[in-house]
């Protein structure tokens, strides 16, 4: 049974058709690439899964459980955890509140609790406070756990970007272009940690990346969309041998 | 054991104690003219609109306008529960500060989908909507106003104030507080980070009400005339410029700003026909010189105090 799977999924906005009739399976462990060109409706798709927009058609199976319709808080609730293509940040909050807002949804205490202080409320916040700083380890960013989110370097608020979202405690993350905007040593870099996070915490990855070093170096399969429509998928290999795949990023040889 | 019983608190504790013990004790000996009185009660309500306020408009950052029309709530409530019914002083607040806090609600759920100037706008409606009502009911003395008499002394003031933003604060620095910013901050990530933002942004205007109910109750048990008029939108200006003076998304800013304000129109009572011209001007200097507020979104602590202690304390764990 495959943990996501992604059936005849359509979205139009008036009368563009975004995505359309998508079909998508992934399997439990896996680490899946979506490309396409720009404009293809990748990010669409991401947004759709998440429930920030309302699929037009299709269905939409996580965990054997339909999502459709769902709202992005409970999305989130279900295991399905994102990142941004623009960062989205809280950008004023320091990084580990940052963090901390993650865990929200998992707090032990209830608001009167908070609003009186009882002790649930400072075993809740050490709790929390303990689990936040532990993440922030595992992404090296622990000794910048009190600095304002904006102020770090933009590879770190990439980091912490993928931080807040394992925060969350997902099944399958999402990660829309990752390496957006980092040299190729950050990119390097990225790769490892993704691998890494995969094994450590048990997930499934699906990331959107027109990085193709990142892309072919990570992926077990790749899933190509182009104008709303999946027009290949397959091993890393054999994207990259599809002529259908060339003609859509190159264009068409003239002869 | 880590609880609210710290060096930080039990400094903070001493000087509101020390605080209250002063004016009291200047009260008791008739030393303090009634003027002076009347302007530390004021602050008290002022502080406690200025702060609930800023927990919609600054912490949650919903703009709401409307903030004269809930205290409009709590004072006739109260107003009618203790001088028709002559229900208890602490019911009537009581009263009068949920039945605001239900308006909250009332009025949120539908209007929190709302962003930016339509939500302003809906709420200086609704705030319209409340003192018409109130102007036109023929129980609560319609336009004249309704008599009744004076119950609150600086203590239940001074009480009900640290009690207002002490709960407010503790929402704030809670995970629920931080939901609240988190949707002020990126509301689109808040929510993909698994935080119910309807939920909050009307908890927050529930919250956010109750206290301007609470504050209102004050108001009408102390100055033994309430009238529509008082309640109307230049209120919720006056409330939304002292939130905006001290620093909207701070609290301590907001109390600064309520203080400042009251202050600045207290001292300039004896010339009326220039309080409002030199209020403007302070304003408008204030903000090109300092266009985040007083004390922007910072927040003013006793931390230097148990900072050493908290910090052990986390790492033991």
């Amino acid at each position: 049974m495959p943990l996501l799977k992604i059936e005849n999924l359509s979205k139009s906005f008036g009368g563009l058709k975004a995505v359309s009739n998508l079909d998508i399976e992934i399997n439990q462990g896996e680490l899946i690439g979506l490309i396409g060109p720009n404009g293809a409706g990748k990010t669409t798709v991401f947004n759709l899964l998440t429930g920030v927009y309302e699929k037009t058609e299709g269905t939409m199976t996580f965990m054997d459980k339909n999502v459709s319709g769902l709202k992005p808080y409970q999305v989130t609730l279900r295991g399905m955890a994102r990142t941004f293509q623009n960062i989205r940040l809280f950008s004023d909050l320091s990084v580990i509140d940052n963090v901390k807002v993650a865990y929200h949804q998992r707090t032990s205490y209830s608001t009167f609790s908070a609003l009186f202080r009882f002790p649930s409320y400072y075993s809740g916040e050490a709790e929390m406070q303990r689990k936040a700083m532990e993440l922030l380890k595992i992404f090296n960013l622990d000794d910048k756990a009190e600095e304002t989110a904006k102020n770090l370097p933009y590879g770190e608020q990439r980091r912490l970007e993928i931080a807040r979202a394992l925060a969350t405690d997902p099944q399958l993350l999402l990660l829309d272009e990752p390496a957006a905007g980092m040299n190729p040593q950050e990119t390097h870099d990225l790769m490892n940690l993704i691998r890494w996070i995969r094994e450590k915490f048990k997930l499934t990855i699906l990331l959107i990346e027109h990085d193709m070093s990142l892309v072919m170096g990570v992926c077990e399969r790749i899933y190509v969309l182009d104008y709303g429509m999946i027009i290949a998928q397959g091993a890393p290999d054999e994207i990259k041998s599809n002529p259908k795949v060339i003609e859509a990023y190159l264009g068409e040889e003239v002869v | 054991m880590r609880n609210w019983f710290n060096r930080k608190n039990i400094v903070a504790l001493l000087g509101i104690v020390l605080l209250y013990a002063v004016v009291q004790g200047l009260i008791v000996f008739d030393i303090m003219p009634p003027f002076y009185k009347l302007t530390l009660i004021l602050i008290c309500i002022y502080i406690i609109l200025s702060t609930s306020l800023n927990l919609i408009n600054g912490i949650t950052g919903q703009f709401s306008i409307g903030h004269a029309g809930f205290m409009a709530v709590g004072a006739y409530v109260s107003a009618m529960v203790t001088a028709i019914m002559h229900g208890p002083l602490l019911l009537g607040i009581l009263t009068g500060a949920v039945v605001a806090a239900l308006g909250g609600l009332l009025v949120g759920l539908p209007t929190l989908r709302l962003k930016g100037d339509y939500l302003a706008i809906a709420t200086l409606g609704f705030g319209e909507i409340v003192r018409i009502v109130f102007l036109n009911m023929e129980l609560v003395g319609g336009a004249a106003g309704f008599t009744l008499p004076s119950k609150i002394t600086w203590t239940w003031a001074f009480l009900l104030m640290v009690f207002s933003v002490v709960i407010i604060k503790n929402f704030v620095g809670s995970t629920h507080g931080r939901a609240c910013i988190a949707i002020r901050e990126n509301e689109i990530a808040a929510e993909s980070m698994g935080v119910n933002t309807t939920k909050y942004k009307v908890m927050a205007f529930t919250i956010g009400a109750f206290f301007a109910g609470l504050a209102g109750a004050i108001y009408a048990n102390y100055m033994y005339i309430i009238q529509p008029g008082t309640f109307s939108f230049l209120k919720s200006f006056d409330i939304l410029v002292m939130v905006v003076l001290g620093g909207l998304g701070s609290i301590t800013g907001g109390i600064v700003g309520a203080v400042v304000y009251t202050l600045i129109s207290a001292l300039l009572a004896g010339i009326p026909e220039w309080r409002l011209v030199i209020t403007a001007v302070f304003l408008v200097v204030l903000m090109i010189f300092r266009p985040t507020g007083i004390m922007g979104t910072k927040e003013f602590t006793l931390g230097f105090l148990g900072k050493k202690g908290d910090k052990n304390a986390t790492s033991k764990n």
